[in-house]
């Protein structure tokens, strides 16, 4: 366990030690609170934080993998992993020690998005409830997109070919649950099949736990995807640690 | 202490290490020689639990390499060859994440601080960024973090590469007043480093030991300087 905290603090530490957690924050934030302003934010009259959170799984599709690119790319290149990995450190504990550091640095992001709820609890009475799913379903998201991420960047040495392999990834998951890519599927494909696609997406799940309700489905769904991209980390780094 | 029993590791075509076997008692220096991609590394590499043997195994402390790796790592210190470390941090914030990593808390660690921080001669650079450090410094912080924990057994891959001669000495000197109580191998390409600090000496070639004596036996059995020994050896053999 000392090895996992080992890791953790060190890898959150250095979010804040370089420049990338301040010009991550910058750029996510201001975007976060842009996109729902453009798409009239206060025209709507309502007091709800729906399009803030509509214009999360876009914003994530880049912006996660940027936060998680340099994971493990970054000490492959430079070679500090064979430092990391002759101290009593299992991989395991390693890729959960970034895995966790990464995802409260997207934690620490999202609540610095607090402005909004606050400004809709100003403005009228939201259903707190709701914002609550709202912010777990996010959390979820970004935990999935993060997994997807630290996979790429196991799989290349090169920060850019990991971020553009988990973009891709992720983009894929998201857009396969939107309507447009749905309907076109279903021209093509047998329903059992299209509907099987659009569980898949994190679209689909994210706009199911946005409604308030956390079902079982939902959350294994982000459980499932985290734990399976986390544990083929391990193996491949296992495997390429050295290499 | 080490006991390496026919370790073997190849890359792809390349047999970088094909079956070495032998063994380091407590108060040995074993220094490894051999020309450029003789094996050397690869061979720390496996026994500091970085690389998987293709076949063989070692014990260090009476560990086994492959079944009890995190054993075997808390109790070597390991300098790599070109002493990675994670730059963006100060010398005081590496040390301690290090600590953390072995478990060495409180008290112990401002006692392991004291202890290695004069020893490698980094006061002076302890609140610098690592990135902002000659070759020569980041060399010894790699050897500070090596021998934080005061470790039984030291793998050190070329130790004194890019420091001046004084730190050369130095660092000579550190070595011989640890090599009583402890087990040290050294990889090193300097011959002389191997008459002032190695008690025994293995020289390989393409991955296979050539000889394994010590300095002065080599030096009087061929009888002429270790330079000309290690020519005559790496040359004959791989002619």
């Amino acid at each position: 366990m000392h090895s996992f905290w080992a890791v953790f603090k060190r890898e959150l530490k250095s979010y804040f030690t370089t420049p990338i957690a301040y010009v991550f924050l910058v750029i996510f934030l201001s975007f976060s609170a842009y996109l729902p302003f453009r798409q009239g934010f206060f025209e709507m009259r309502q007091a709800d934080m729906r399009a803030f959170f509509m214009n999360l799984p876009l914003l994530f599709v880049f912006m996660v993998p940027s936060a998680a690119m340099r994971l493990w790319a970054e000490e492959r290149r430079v070679g500090s992993i064979e430092l990391l990995f002759t101290l009593p450190i299992t991989v395991t504990q390693a890729v959960l020690g970034k895995f966790f550091a990464a995802w409260l640095f997207l934690a620490i992001a999202l609540a610095l998005t607090f402005p909004m709820p606050i400004t809709v609890c100003y403005l009228g009475e939201p259903d707190i409830g709701l914002i609550i799913t709202g912010y777990l379903g996010s959390l979820l998201m970004a935990g999935g997109f993060l997994a997807i991420g630290c996979f790429f960047s196991v799989v290349s040495k090169n920060q850019v070919i990991s971020f553009v392999l988990s973009v891709v990834a992720c983009a894929v998951l998201v857009f396969a649950g939107r309507p447009t890519t749905l309907n076109y599927l279903s021209t093509l494909l047998p329903a059992g099949l299209v509907s099987a696609i659009e569980n898949m997406s994190f679209q689909t799940h994210f706009e199911s736990i946005q409604k308030g309700v956390l079902k079982f489905k939902d959350l294994s769904y982000f459980v499932l995807l985290i734990v399976g991209w986390i544990a083929a980390s391990s193996i491949v780094l296992d495997e390429r640690k050295a290499s | 202490m080490i006991s390496v029993k026919e370790l073997r590791r190849s890359f792809g075509p390349i047999v970088a290490v094909d079956g070495i076997s032998f063994d380091v008692e407590k108060g040995q220096v074993l220094g490894l020689l051999g020309p450029n991609g003789a094996g050397k590394t690869t061979a720390m590499r496996m026994l500091a639990c970085f690389l998987k043997p293709d076949s063989g195994t070692a014990t260090v402390c009476g560990y086994d390499i492959l079944t009890n790796s995190v054993e075997v790592r808390r109790s070597l210190g390991y300098l790599a060859e070109n002493s990675p470390a994670y730059n963006e941090m100060t010398i005081g914030a590496f040390l301690n994440f290090v600590c953390d990593a072995r478990q060495i808390s409180g008290k112990e660690r401002k006692r392991a601080l004291d202890r290695v921080v004069p020893m490698c001669s980094i006061e002076s650079v302890y609140h610098q960024t690592i990135e902002t450090l000659s070759k020569g410094y980041q060399r010894r912080v790699g050897l500070a973090q090596a021998l934080i924990h005061d470790p039984d057994v030291l793998i050190l891959d070329e130790p004194t590469d890019g420091l001046d001669p004084n730190q050369k000495h130095e660092v000579r000197g550190l070595i011989n007043s640890m090599a009583k109580d402890k087990c040290i191998i050294i990889s090193t390409h300097i011959l002389e480093e191997v008459e002032i600090v190695c008690s025994r000496t293995i020289i390989i070639s393409r991955g296979r030991i050539l000889v394994d004596s010590t300095p002065e036996k080599l030096k009087e059995k061929y009888r002429c300087s270790l330079d000309e020994v290690f020519r005559k050896i790496t040359k004959a053999k791989v002619a």
